[in-house]
């Protein structure tokens, strides 16, 4: 047995066994510092698989950005050491057995097909390449949706500022 | 064990889907519901990574679908932190049962 496959399989052990516990335990803190965990056994199989840029945006932006956020505004709303409530046991046993049978039905299909590669040259994945595509203006660039997407974050930050703005004719009642 | 491969990897992100799907269903607090909605983003981000590693290595698609994933996830979570602070100044608690009220 290979040492790359030992690596793998503990990879996917981390980010499945602390995607398990994010969304089982009762603590909220907990919750984030799991979520924080899997996210980086994820960025860890982009290492593996050798996409090393979107290995370095997954850290840069999901657990530099998203889980900073996240545990901030548990801090601004969440009393400290709180356990949140317990969940019905129907409902509970209700989500499992919907997302049990889902994952069935698809690993079972997944496993029926066979998929077929491409036998054409390939392009690997460093940042000059991945640069010289995204603001490309030929027909495989991704110049319009980079700018659509640009577009978008600049109506979400602006969008977070109207939102977040404190209402004056609130404040007075 | 067996060597990973392509259905290994989409192995692991059907998995993680459900495990999103699971919390989402289950959780009342709507910060945990952004949570298990960022595990479902991450999932679809990886399917996208394998499928440009196994079977399309000739061109860079999955790389800009996941980008692009990954950026419009952060615009999402600001803006739902956004919402959620705005929730709990107005009624001092996120469960969803306090949102219906949003609607109006």
């Amino acid at each position: 047995m290979e040492g790359s496959t030992i690596i793998f399989y503990m990879l996917a052990l981390l980010s499945l066994l602390s995607a398990v516990l994010a969304v089982t335990t009762r603590q909220i803190f907990r919750a984030a510092i799991y979520l924080l965990f899997s996210l980086i056994g994820i960025a860890g199989l982009y290492f593996w698989l050798q996409y090393e840029f979107i290995a370095a945006v997954q850290i840069v932006i999901y657990v530099g950005g998203i889980v900073v956020l996240i545990i901030f505004s548990i801090f601004l709303t969440q009393a400290t050491g709180e356990k949140l409530p317990k969940q019905k046991y129907g409902s509970q046993l209700f989500a499992v057995l919907a997302a049990f049978c889902g994952f069935t039905v698809t690993v079972l299909q997944l496993f029926k097909y066979s998929f077929k590669q491409t036998d054409l040259p390939h392009v690997e994945p460093t940042v000059s390449n991945i640069g010289n595509m995204m603001l490309g203006l030929t027909e495989n660039g991704y110049a319009l949706p980079f700018e659509v997407v640009s577009i978008l974050l600049l109506a979400a930050m602006v969008g977070c500022i109207v939102i977040a703005l404190k209402n004056k004719s609130l404040k007075k009642v | 064990m067996i060597q990973p491969g392509l259905y290994q990897i989409l192995f692991i992100s059907t998995a993680l889907f459900f495990i999103g799907i699971y919390g989402f269903f289950t959780r009342r607090n709507l910060i945990t519901i952004l949570m298990s909605v960022e595990l479902v983003l991450n999932s679809v981000n990886l399917n996208f990574i394998a499928f440009n590693k196994y079977l399309w290595p000739n061109r860079l698609d999955g790389v800009f679908f996941t980008i692009f994933i990954i950026a419009i996830a952060a615009a999402e979570a600001a803006t739902a932190i956004a919402i959620i602070i705005n929730l709990y100044r107005s009624h001092q608690s996120i469960d969803v049962e306090n949102a219906e009220e949003m609607k109006y």
